[in-house]
C-alpha cells in the first residue's frame, strides 16, 4: 500500500521526514517569533540576534526537531536539544500540578513596583558569564536567582518571564517541514498581503470544494504567488496536472510553490497555458509548439536543480547560503514591520527567494508551459476542478470565461478578498444557468488557549481570512447533453 | 412547479422527514446490495489516468439534485425507476449522457445527474451519527498535513463523512484504517466505502479502541490519526505509540471539558498543543433595484432570495417589469440560519525524540 509516496513529497529513496543537503525547511524560531524559510547546505547560515549559525548540522535531522544555540570555541553553533515538557509554545510547563497551582492563586500583582530595580544582575554580570563559557540556561538561571520578585509571581507568570529570558539568552530554532498549513501559517501571519490574506482554514476549503484529489486536472489562476499552485499539487501527489492560466501576456509569480520540497516529478506535474492558448484551436499547433520549445530549456533546468539537491550532489557552490530574512519578525514590532511601506516588503521578498532564483532555479519560470497535446485534450474533455484566486482581477469576467472550460459536473472554488465581486458572480452564474449548488461561505476560525483553570479564546483573532464561491458545471443545453459532448 | 422535499438516502434509517415516495429508496437499496460494484467516486485507478469518465452508465453512482438542500444519492440501473414530485424518471434515460445533465421525468419535470464527490457525499449520506461537516472537514486533512500515500488512522468511524475525505487525500497509494467499536455500524460504512469504490483505500475493523487501542501492526508507521471518541484521553497513549515521529494527531471533541482533559494527556508525548474552533457562515443574495428618483429615495426590494428563485426555476425573468427607472444591484446578506457550534479541534504534534 505505502508505495514510493509515502508520507510526502519525496520518492522511496528519501525518507521525508528526515532532511538532506538541499532540501527547503522552515525555521521557527522562539516559538514563532521568526519564521525562516531556507535551504539547508553546508555553507547556510542563519542569523540569530548577533550570531551567525551553520546550519550544517541541521541535514539528515529528522523534522520536528529542536535546536538551541550554544557558544562554543569556534564561536555560535546550534545544538540539538530534546523538547522538554515546558517547550511547545501553548503547554507553558504547568504540568507540576495542583499543589504549585493552588498556591499561585493567592498570588497576586498587588505588591508588584515597577521601578526597575528587581534584577540584581547587570548587564557586565551576564556578559563576564558568557565570557566564562555558561550555557543559555543556565544565564537564565541566574537571572531568576537575581530576580526579587520572582518568587511573589504567579506559576504563570514565572513561567512566562522564564521564557522571555530564554528567548533572549538561549533562543531555539524548531525545523519544520514546509507543507501547505506551515507555509500558509507562515506567510498569513507574516505577510498575510502576499498571499492575498488566504487563511489556512480557508485555503483547505478551496481544495476540498474544489475536489482535489488524485488524478485530477486542475484549472488555476493563481494570483496568491504560487501557494495556491503548491498545496494543489502536493493533493496530487505527482499525479494529474495543475494547469496555471493567465489573461494577457504575463504568466503569475508561482515562487513560493518553491518552498514545497516537490521531486521533479511533481514539478512536472504544475504547468502554465495563458487563457488564449487554451481557447483557441487554430493557432494552437504552431504557437503553441513555438512556446513550448522556447520555455522548455528553461523548464528542464529548473527540474535539474530540483534534482540535484534531492539526491545530495556534494555542493558544488551552487546550493549557497540561504539565509532568508523576509520573515524575520519581533513579537514587539510585529505591527510595525507588517504596517511598514513596500521598501520593507520587497527587500524581504529578495531575501527570501533570492537564493533559489540567482542559482538552481529561473525566477521568471515556475512551470513549463503546457504541451499542445495536454491542451487539446483538455479542450475535448474539460477540465476536472478549477479554483480561481485572483484578489486583483475581476472575478466575474474572468469566472464567465472559465467555468466553459470545465467538464461538465466538473466542482469550482473562487476565492475573494471581497464579498460584492462574489455576490456579482453568483447572480451572473445563476442567470445564465451555467451552474448549480453556488454557495458563497466564509470560514471562520478560532483558536483556544487550554489550561488548567485558565480556557478561553485566545485574546487574538484573525478576522478574516476571505470568502468562497463554490458551485458545480452543468449542462443545460440538450444538444450537448446528449452524449456527444 | 415547486421542488418539494425529496431528501431520503438509501439506508431506510434516514431521520430526515419523507416525501410520498419513502418506499422507492428502499427497493433501490436492495438492488444495489445485489450487484457487486467496482466503479469508484475518486479516480484511483492509473489506468484511467486523464481519461475523464465523465458518461454516466450502468451500476454508477450518482447524485441526484434537485435544490442545493435537497439531493439524493442513486445507484444507476437499468430498468430502473426515480420517482419524485416532479414524476418518473427511468434510469436507462440517464445512461450515456454526460454527468452535469439535466434530466426530464415524464411528466416534463427535471433533475440534475451529478457525479459523486466527497463532499457531495456528505450531504447525502445517511446519518447514522452525528457527522462532520466540510468546515471541520477540510481543516481536518490540512492540519494533519495529509498527503497522497500517508497512512492514517481514524476513530471512530461513524457514518463515514471524514473518512470519504480522508480515503481522496490519502490516494492512490495511501490508506485510511478506521475503527468503530459498533458491529453494525462499522458494517453500514463498509458497504458504503465498497459501493462508492473506496475498498482500496479503506479498511473498516470493529474495535474498542478506547479500551484496547490501535493494533500493535500499526506501531510506528502511521502518519496521522485522528479521533473522534467520548473519552480520546484513553486513546492518545496508544496513538503515540502508532505515529511516526513528528506525525499529527486531532482529537475531535463537542465539549471544552473533554478538550481539557485530552490536551493534559497530548502534553507528556506530543508538542504544539493546538485547539480551534472553525465555522462556516453562508450568504444568500439578492436582486434588489434602489429606485433613483430624486427626491424620493424609496427603496424597494421586488426580486426573490435564491431559494425563491430556483423554486420558480423555468419561469424566471418574468418579474422584472419595472426595471426602466432603477438600478439593479446584487446583494448579499448572512443566512439566517446557521451552525453555531460542530466541536473542538485539538492538533498536536509527536515530540522527536
Amino acid at each position: 500500500m505505502a508505495g514510493e509516496l509515502v508520507g510526502g513529497h519525496q520518492t522511496s529513496s528519501v525518507n521525508p521526514r528526515i532532511t538532506w543537503e538541499g532540501c527547503s525547511v522552515l525555521l521557527d524560531i522562539n516559538d514563532g517569533d521568526r519564521l525562516v524559510f531556507a535551504r539547508l547546505s553546508p555553507a547556510a547560515t542563519l542569523k540569530i540576534g548577533d550570531k551567525k549559525c551553520s546550519l550544517r548540522p541541521l541535514i539528515g535531522c529528522p523534522f520536528g526537531s529542536l535546536f538551541r544555540v550554544e557558544t562554543g570555541p569556534n564561536g555560535p553553533y546550534l545544538e540539538r536539544c530534546v523538547h522538554s515538557s515546558s517547550s511547545g509554545a501553548n503547554d507553558m510547563g504547568v504540568q507540576e500540578g495542583g499543589d504549585r497551582q493552588l498556591e499561585s492563586e493567592s498570588k497576586d500583582n498587588r505588591a508588584l513596583i515597577d521601578n526597575n530595580s528587581a534584577q540584581n544582575l547587570s548587564s557586565e554580570d551576564i556578559d563576564a558569564m558568557r565570557r566564562d563559557g555558561a550555557t543559555g540556561d543556565e544565564i537564565v538561571e541566574a537571572l531568576i536567582a537575581n530576580s526579587s520578585t520572582y518568587e511573589n509571581k504567579t506559576v504563570f507568570s514565572q513561567e512566562k518571564y522564564k521564557r522571555r529570558k530564554q528567548k533572549k539568552y538561549a533562543p531555539k530554532v524548531l525545523l519544520r517541514r514546509p507543507f501547505t498549513r506551515s507555509i500558509c501559517e507562515a506567510y498569513f501571519k507574516k505577510y498575510p498581503n502576499r498571499i492575498g490574506f488566504l487563511r489556512i482554514d480557508t485555503l483547505s476549503l478551496l481544495l476540498s470544494f474544489a475536489n482535489i484529489s488524485a488524478y485530477s486536472d486542475v484549472l488555476l489562476v493563481d494570483m496568491v504567488g504560487g501557494l495556491l499552485t503548491g498545496a494543489v499539487a502536493e493533493r496530487l501527489g505527482g499525479t494529474g496536472y495543475v494547469c496555471n492560466t493567465y489573461f494577457g501576456g504575463t504568466s503569475h509569480s508561482l515562487d513560493i510553490a518553491r518552498i514545497f520540497n516537490f521531486s521533479s516529478e511533481f514539478d512536472s506535474r504544475i504547468v502554465q497555458a495563458s487563457y488564449s492558448h487554451l481557447c483557441s484551436a487554430e493557432s494552437l499547433d504552431e504557437e503553441g509548439s513555438k512556446m513550448h520549445e522556447i520555455d522548455h530549456p528553461a523548464g528542464i533546468q529548473s527540474i535539474i536543480g530540483r534534482e540535484s539537491s534531492t539526491k545530495c550532489v556534494p555542493s558544488t557552490g551552487s546550493t549557497q547560503i540561504q539565509e532568508a530574512q523576509s520573515l524575520r519578525n519581533d513579537n514587539s514590532s510585529l505591527d510595525e514591520e507588517l504596517g511598514n511601506t513596500k521598501e520593507n516588503l520587497s527587500s524581504g521578498q529578495e531575501g527570501l527567494h533570492e537564493n533559489n532564483a540567482t542559482i538552481t532555479y529561473k525566477a521568471v519560470n515556475p512551470g513549463k508551459q503546457a504541451s499542445p497535446d495536454a491542451i487539446k485534450m483538455w479542450k475535448e474533455k474539460g477540465f476536472n476542478s478549477l479554483i480561481v484566486a485572483a484578489p486583483e482581477l475581476e472575478v466575474d469576467s474572468i469566472v464567465q470565461k472559465l467555468i466553459p472550460l470545465l467538464s461538465y459536473s466538473a466542482p469550482f472554488a473562487i476565492y475573494h478578498q471581497f464579498l460584492q465581486p462574489l455576490a456579482t458572480c453568483m447572480h451572473k452564474l445563476q442567470s445564465s444557468k451555467m451552474a448549480i449548488g453556488l454557495q458563497i461561505s466564509e470560514p471562520w476560525l478560532r483558536e483556544y488557549q487550554v489550561l488548567p483553570s485558565r480556557t478561553h479564546p485566545q485574546m487574538q483573532m484573525s478576522g478574516f481570512g476571505g470568502y468562497i464561491l463554490s458551485g458545480t458545471r452543468i449542462c443545460n443545453n440538450s444538444e450537448n447533453c446528449n452524449g456527444n459532448q | 412547479m415547486p421542488y418539494l422535499l425529496f431528501l431520503c438516502t438509501e439506508a431506510a434509517t434516514s431521520s430526515f422527514s419523507l416525501s410520498s415516495a419513502q418506499q422507492h429508496p428502499i427497493e433501490i437499496y436492495l438492488g444495489v446490495l445485489l450487484k457487486s460494484v467496482t466503479v469508484s467516486m475518486l479516480s484511483i485507478d492509473p489506468s484511467k489516468k486523464n481519461s475523464f469518465q465523465r458518461f454516466i452508465s450502468d451500476g454508477d453512482l450518482v447524485i441526484v439534485y434537485e435544490r442545493h438542500d435537497n439531493m439524493k444519492a442513486v445507484k444507476v440501473k437499468k430498468g430502473s425507476e426515480l420517482q419524485n414530485r416532479f414524476g418518473v424518471f427511468k434510469h436507462s434515460d440517464w445512461i450515456g449522457k454526460p454527468f452535469g445533465s439535466k434530466v426530464l421525468s415524464s411528466k416534463g419535470g427535471f433533475v440534475y445527474i451529478l457525479a459523486p464527490t466527497p463532499e457531495l457525499w456528505t450531504l447525502v449520506l445517511s446519518h447514522r451519527t452525528q457527522i462532520l461537516y466540510i468546515a471541520d472537514i477540510s481543516f481536518v486533512i490540512s492540519y494533519l498535513e495529509i498527503v497522497p500515500g500517508c497512512v492514517v488512522l481514524e476513530s471512530g468511524t461513524g457514518s463515514g463523512s471524514l473518512t470519504t475525505s480522508l480515503a481522496r487525500a490519502v490516494a492512490p497509494s495511501g490508506h485510511v484504517h478506521t475503527f468503530d467499536f459498533h458491529e453494525q455500524r462499522a458494517g453500514l460504512a463498509r458497504d458504503d466505502f465498497e459501493r462508492n469504490g473506496l475498498s482500496n483505500l479503506v479498511t473498516v475493523a470493529v474495535r474498542d479502541i478506547q479500551g484496547e487501542g490501535f493494533p500493535d501492526e500499526f506501531q510506528g508507521i502511521i502518519d496521522s490519526v485522528f479521533l473522534d471518541l467520548p473519552q480520546p484521553w484513553l486513546a492518545i497513549p496508544s496513538a503515540a505509540r502508532m505515529l511516526k515521529q513528528d506525525g499529527v494527531i486531532c482529537s475531535f471533541s463537542p465539549c471544552i471539558e473533554q478538550v481539557q482533559r485530552s490536551c493534559e494527556a497530548l502534553r507528556s508525548n506530543f508538542t504544539d498543543v493546538r485547539t480551534f474552533e472553525v465555522l462556516l457562515r453562508t450568504y444568500e443574495i439578492q436582486e434588489g433595484r434602489i429606485q433613483s428618483s430624486d427626491g424620493d429615495e424609496s427603496y424597494r426590494r421586488i426580486t426573490h432570495t435564491r431559494r425563491k428563485r430556483q423554486c420558480i426555476s423555468s419561469e424566471d425573468n418574468g418579474e422584472n417589469t419595472d426595471k426602466a427607472t432603477s438600478i439593479p444591484t446584487v446583494m448579499a446578506r448572512p443566512c439566517q440560519e446557521a451552525r453555531g457550534h460542530t466541536g473542538y479541534l485539538t492538533f498536536a504534534r509527536l515530540n522527536c525524540q
